[in-house]
Order: structure tokens, then sequence, then C-alpha cells
């Protein structure tokens, strides 16, 4: 059936290439992907690394000091140093952009691709907190992208310890409050140091159980305790980094003893006897494996493929096989791609702001944002989700309702003229029809586009047709 | 933040400046009451926007922070305003400002989201109510001729639910051309859930070709852009104002410090600029909760209970009044031991400002705006 194809290429791949041939056997095509995916494609692998990016925060934080001494000093050369900073991890931003898109834009396992972009989500940071400004396509890249196809708990543990996780939910100024450096600075320096629970809360409530489950305000305290020792290498004062040892991997996740929290922990029903990191991994893989969180990411997971309301018989089916494979990400995928139900009607997504706008550069085959620089940024955040900045760690919505409003639509249109301008004349928007949108395309459609008053104008009524606004 | 005409520049890469990114929906209805909800998305501290530096815990509960009161406006006994609030302070003594403390909706979790979502829908639980408690006092006021005006790229759930709402999002993308417009509401004329956003999408279009926000910066820019649209005698009637900025879990002072004083600015700008208008004219400052009475290990706040929530308008009923019923900061008087405790609720709080501002009798207007919470009047 043709329309099989439609569905593989739009609702579960990135959208269909101009070149898109029917597919014989698209579950097939679909399940070849997860071998050839490549976890690190060369725009990705061209960034510069971690370390990086992390010495521009230093650099920040210890003008930050400088700023101290010079106000004192009544000096005022700091706000072009500041400015310098910003435009330092801004120029990170958007490379991190560019090569986002253009992996989305030229590759060919694109429902691999199209994974990463959902678990990036589900693990969301957000560049308003200007750390994590440098380092947000580096999450996506190191803690996201080489696990989509393995087990959860891995990729929750990649995600948990990446340096903008924990500079974005502050997990790495948490420190237990009986552990041995905040005694030791409590006592000289009168000041109280101590816990910081928003990351344990947000593990607990968005990344694994799911609010409303099975924890309390005892379990978030609980698991801060635990987290805490938690932080990330090469930050802080260089003296105080020489006595913890923290100065040894710069821009790391690392667990620091002298941080943590000693005690036993209670955490949603399971005792953890022992200290520290390994204690934190065994809590992590316990809540990995929760039923609660099965449920959760179950649930997500249809909600993203089949339908926002997602069928409960479906989501019972990957719940149980989560359980069964201790949540094992592959076997859930292969699931949903078996699954009658996801391949039952078309159009029952409403695309997202990024998923319109990289289908129809896809179906135009355009493999780099033409224009000035930072075109990719400017057109993300005009069209209304700017890349890695959903403003709170929930991540953007994932139903129509998030994302159907009369001004998004007019972005749309405005969206769609302007990239048919691009490339009317060379493409014959009646035949680009029948090829993206194979068995899908209602004759309505069809006869609009057949009729419009020119190659450019039939071009932008097939972008922003109700077949392509949907996948 | 940056407004040029036509387009928000939400580029936010500086803390304070996101935090009154204006994601604005508009509803236009036929009476002269304008009324705006700024909400204040992330849990504001409401005991640093309105400290009770006359609670004898007040310092030693809240440690390092405590100071961010020093050189605030001192309102009575108990209250002293945050330093920032100049324009909240002056309109406060004008009578032009009401402060609640200690107040909270039904909500007694501690996750935004589902905060967010029962203060916006007044619901009983998170996520038991689709539409928003907004939405259904539009249906009291009478249907005006202008349609909804849509000034974000969706509807916030306060604002969502039968009443048809507009949003709008300023672009500087070049307009579509007309005769690709006119194609596109063919294309969707059978489409169910495309033709009426793409009806309401054109007519918002029409109206906001002429406005100019103005392009300074952060309150000032925002509070002249909703201005522009409900000064006017055709100008929409409610609007929804979404701020960030208020998750202060990591040296709060500061961050605290500079989205109040855009909130305060706003606030103030609006006063000018509607005009006459400001007369009749109700703003409402609140947010899903509040935080920790004690400083956490990182010179911030983590998630907590009550907060405090503001009124401005030019005939506030109640203005120059501080209304809590103050639980105290002691140890023994927090709420689970850690956070402030709720005396006052939100929606009671919200039935009394609507009721008198509209003219409509509150149990009235409770029984449609806020069905589920029947002791609330």
């Amino acid at each position: 059936m043709a329309v099989e194809t439609a569905i593989a290429m739009n609702r579960f791949g990135l959208g269909a290439l101009p070149d898109a041939a029917p597919l014989a056997n698209p579950r097939r095509w679909l399940i070849d992907q997860m071998a050839k995916f490549d976890p690190r494609p060369a725009p990705i692998a061209a960034l510069p690394p971690r370390s990086e990016l992390i010495a521009a925060i230093k650099d920040l934080r210890s003008e930050k000091r400088e700023r101290k001494a010079a106000k004192e000093d009544g000096a005022d050369s700091t706000e072009q140093q500041s400015n310098s900073y910003r435009k330092a991890v801004r120029d990170q931003y958007v490379a991190a952009v560019d090569a986002r898109l253009a992996v989305a834009l030229g590759s060919r396992q694109d429902f691999a691709e199209r994974l990463v972009h959902f678990w990036a989500n589900h693990f969301a940071i957000s560049i308003d907190k200007i750390v994590t400004v440098g380092l947000a396509g580096n999450f996506e890249f190191d803690a996201i992208r080489p696990h989509i196809f393995g087990r959860f708990a891995d990729l929750l543990k990649a995600a948990s310890w990446h340096p903008a996780m924990l500079l974005y939910l502050d997990q790495a100024q948490s420190i237990g409050p009986n552990s041995m450096l905040a005694q030791r600075i409590g006592a000289r320096r009168n000041r109280e140091i101590g816990l910081n629970e928003n990351l344990a809360r947000e593990i607990l409530e968005l990344h694994t159980l799911g609010d409303r489950t099975a924890y309390s305000q005892a379990d978030v305290t609980e698991f801060a305790r635990a987290m805490t020792g938690l932080t990330v290498g090469g930050l802080g004062e260089r003296r105080l980094q020489r006595v913890l040892g923290t100065d040894t991997k710069p821009g790391e996740g690392i667990f620091v003893d002298a941080l943590h929290e000693p005690g036993k922990r209670t955490i949603v029903g399971r005792s953890y006897a022992q200290n520290g990191a390994k204690a934190l991994d065994s809590i992590l893989s316990d809540l990995a494996i929760h039923p609660a969180t099965a449920r959760h990411i179950a649930t997500k997971l249809v909600r993203h493929f089949v339908a926002d309301d997602p069928p409960s018989s479906l989501v019972r089916k990957l719940e149980a096989d989560f359980l069964r494979t201790g949540g094992d990400l592959a076997s859930l995928y292969r699931i949903l791609i078996e699954a009658p139900e996801s391949w039952a009607n078309t159009g029952t997504k409403f695309k997202t702001p990024w998923e319109w706008t990289v289908s129809a550069l896809r179906a135009l085959g355009v493999e780099s944002m033409p224009g000035r620089e930072q075109a990719a940024v400017a057109l993300f955040n005009q069209m209304g989700q700017p890349i890695w900045k959903p403003g709170s760690p929930k991540g953007y919505g994932d139903i129509a309702a998030d994302w159907a409003g009369p001004a998004g639509l007019m972005r749309r249109v405005e969206t769609a003229g302007r990239f048919a301008k691009l490339s009317a004349n060379r493409v014959d928007a009646r035949k680009l029809a029948l090829t993206i949108l194979p068995g899908a395309l209602s004759p309505m459609t069809a006869e609009h586009i057949a009729r419009a008053e020119s190659p450019e104008q039939g071009l932008a009524l097939l972008l922003v047709s109700p077949e392509f606004l949907r996948r | 933040m940056i407004i040029n005409r036509r387009h928000l520049i939400l580029s936010g890469l500086s803390g304070a400046g996101i935090a009154l990114a204006p994601r604005i929906a508009f509803a236009a209805a036929e009476t002269d009451r304008r009324f705006i909800f700024i909400i204040q998305r992330g849990a504001a501290d409401g005991l640093t926007i309105l400290a009770p530096t006359g609670d004898p815990a007040f310092a030693s509960a809240r440690g390092e922070i405590a100071a961010s009161a020093s050189g605030g406006s001192k309102l009575n006994d108990l209250f002293t305003l945050h330093p920032q609030l100049t324009a909240s302070a002056r309109l406060f003594g004008q009578k032009q400002a009401a402060f609640y403390h200690a107040i909270a909706s039904g909500y007694r979790e501690r996750s935004h989201f589902d905060g967010q979502n029962m203060l916006e829908t007044a619901g009983i639980r998170p996520y038991g109510r689709d539409d928003g408690w907004m939405n259904r006092l539009l249906t009291l006021i009478p249907k005006g001729e202008s349609k909804a005006l849509a000034m974000a790229n969706a509807i916030p759930p306060a604002l969502r639910g039968p009443i048809s709402v507009g949003s709008y999002a300023p672009s500087r993308l070049p307009d579509a051309d007309s005769a690709l417009m006119e194609r596109v509401a063919m294309l969707y004329a059978e489409d169910p859930q495309l033709a009426p956003l793409w009806q309401s999408a054109t007519q918002t279009e029409a109206m906001a070709g002429d406005i100019d926000p103005g392009n300074g910066r952060g309150g000032v820019a925002a509070g002249k852009l909703v201005a522009s649209l409900m000064a006017g005698a055709d100008g929409a009637r409610v609007a929804m104002v979404e701020t960030t900025g208020w998750d202060t879990h990591f040296n709060q002072e500061g961050r605290l410090g500079a989205v109040l004083k855009g909130v305060d600015e706003m606030i103030d700008t609006l006063r000018t600029e509607m005009g006459p208008a400001w007369a009749k004219t109700l703003i409402l400052v609140a947010t899903e909760f509040g935080r920790t009475v004690h400083v956490n290990g990182t010179r911030g706040t983590d998630h907590g209970t009550a907060s405090a929530a503001m009124l401005f308008g030019g005939g506030l009923a109640n203005g120059g009044k501080i209304i809590a019923d103050w639980p105290g900061l002691a140890a023994s008087q927090l709420y689970e031991g850690r956070d402030l405790k709720p005396t006052k609720r939100f929606e009671a709080m919200v039935i009394a400002a609507l009721s008198s501002h509209y003219g409509i009798d509150p149990e009235k207007l409770r029984r449609t705006v806020f069905p589920d919470f029947p002791d609330m009047n």
C-alpha cells in the first residue's frame, strides 16, 4: 500500500525526500535504520569538543570574580568582557543548531534522527540559562545520540551526568549539608551550604516515574541527598578544586565524595545502604526500570508516534515489554513499528514547528538553510520553537493543542511562501505532492495545487496543505 | 528582550532578559472593562516580593537572602515591598494596588506543570479540566463584534475552552502575498481544525497591521505592546501575559530583582499607556505556588506552597490594602515544616476581584468561572 510509504517516511521519519521511491517493505525500511544509524555524523564530529565549551564557562566565572574585584577598584571594563563571553557561547550554539539541522536535512536514517529529537526533548534542557547556551548541542550529541537504541537506564545516566544537565538544574552546586566540605567550610565561613533539590525532583517527575506517581516530597529530598557529590569538574575556585580533586576532568560530570551527604537513603520504598556514586548508580538503575517509568515512557512514545490521545492497548503492550526487557529501547521501537495502530490512519499528529520546517526543507531537497549566518536559529525562533529552548525542563509539548494556533499557522504560510520562492521554478508541486505523500494526498488538495496560479504558489500550497501540516 | 515592530526576538541570552518574553493571548469582548492576567510561571517567591520583615522569625528563617528586602517600601508593621517594585509601591499609596499574602490555589504538591495547570484551569486536580477559568469568564461578558485576537503561537490553558480566543505573535517574516492567503482559505475550507484557525489568523493579521509596539526593553516594551492592543475602543478586553524566570533555585536575589523590575515596569507602562481605560482596568499578578521559607544550599529556594499575589487597577475596590491571614514563619507554623502555610485561596481572591470589577454577582461568577469550588465564595 502506497500510504504505508507515506506513513513510514512522514510519521516515523522526518519527511520524504524528493527522490523518494515507494517502499516494498516500509516496516523493514524502518527497522534497518536502527543498524545503520550514525551517532556521530560529519557535521557533529566537526564541532568543538566539550572541553572547549567548558573553557568558555570557566572564563565567564573568573570574569565574574574579576568584575567583583574591579567594581571595588572602581574600574569598568567588564561589560565588554561579558559580551565577549556571550558571543563565544552564542557562536557555539549557532554552530550546534546548524549541525543539528544539517544532519536532519541530509539523513537517510531519519527515523533514528526523530528518536534523537524525541529523547533530547524528554531530557530537555533550555538555553534560557546562560551556562547551558554553549552546551545544549553537546548534550544532545554526547548524552542522547549514542544511547537511543540501548537501555533506558544508560540514557538516563548519560543525561543525568552530562554537565549541561547538572548546570541547568543546579545539581552542580548541590552539597550535602553534613558532607566533609560543608562541615569544613561551614565552620570557617559561618555560611550555610547545602542541598538543591531541583534535578532530583525533575528526574522523578519528568525523566523517570512521571508526575503524580510513586513518589513523595520525602523521596525528592532523599534523592537530592543521594545525588550530592555529582557535579561538574573544572568549575569553581581553583584552590578548592585542587583540594577536592575536581580539577582533573574539566567539563565532565564527576562524583566528589567530599560533597556527598553521608548516610543510608530510602527512595521510593527501597533502601540504599552503600554510599556515594555506587548508591546513586543503583538508585538510577532502579528508577529506570520502575513500573511507573515503564508506563510514563510507553505513554510518551505512543503519543509521539500514534496519536495525541494514545490508545491504551498499545501503551500497555509497550509497558509490558519495557518491564520484561528491563527498558530495552530498540525492542519498544520494534513494537511500535509492528503495531497496526501505527499504520491505521494518516495525519493523526499535527507537526511541531521543528517537524514541519524540517519536513518542508527535506521535501524541497534543501540540505542547508540558505541565507545569512544564524539563519537556522532565526528561523526556528520565528516559527515559535527555538532550538533547545523550551523554557522549562518539561520540554516542548507533543500534542496539537500546543502548536495548532492561529499565529503559528500564519507563520507557516509566510514561511512556505518564502521557501517556495527559493525553489519554485525548479519543482513541479503536482509531481512532488505524489512523491512525498503517496496514497495520502486528498483529491481536493491535489486540485488546489494543480489550479495554483504559479508553480511557486502551488509549492507553497503543498507545504501548508492539511496533509503536509500533519504526519 | 528586544521588541521590534512585528517581531519579538526571544534571543534570551541573558537570564533577566527572557523573563518577560511576552507570549500574550488576547480575547475580545464587548465591555469597556479590561482584565489582564500576568502569570508568573516557575513559582515566584512571595516572601521576597512582599517580605514579612515584621515577623520575628523572618530574619533567621531567610538567612542570607533576608537582606533582599532592605531598601524596600515598608507598607505596614509586618510587610516590606521589594525595592525594585517602586511603581507598585506608588500605586499602593494611591490605592491602585492591593496585595495578598500566604495565598495558594487548591494545589498542594510541588510540580510546576501540575501547579500551573490547576492555577489556569481551576480544576480540582491537575489536567482534570480542558478549559481555563479565563475562558469561562468570557462566557459572562457580552459577546462583542470583534472576534478573538491572537498574540502567541498557541493559547495558554487559562484561555483554552469553547469561546474562541485569538493569539497573536508578532513576526518579521515578509507577509504572505494576498493571493496565497486566499488560496489557503480555500484549501482549509473543509478542514474542521484548520478552517477556524486560519480565519482567526487572517483577522488578527489585519488588525495588527498598524500596531507599533515600540522598541524599548523588557517590561516597558511588553507593557506598550499589550496596551496598544487593549487601550482602543475596538481593542481586546481580556489578555494573558506569560512571564518566566521565577524558578530561583540558585542565587535568587539578583535574578528575582531583575524579573520583578520587569513586572513593575510593565505595570507602570500599562498604567500610563492605557490612558483613560486605566480607570477600568484590572491586573492580576499570580504564580502557581511559592518557595521554601529556608534558603537552600545555593542561595536560592526550592518549590514551596503559599506565595503572594497582586492586584492593580485604576478603580480597584480594595486598593491600598494587604489582605493576609498571616500564618507566621516560626518552624512550628510552616506547612510540612518547610513552606509558608496557605491561609487564603487564589480562587476566592479572583472571584472577589472579578465580581467587583465586572459588577457580577459573586456566586453567579463562581458558578461559571470556578464551578469546581463551591466553598470559594
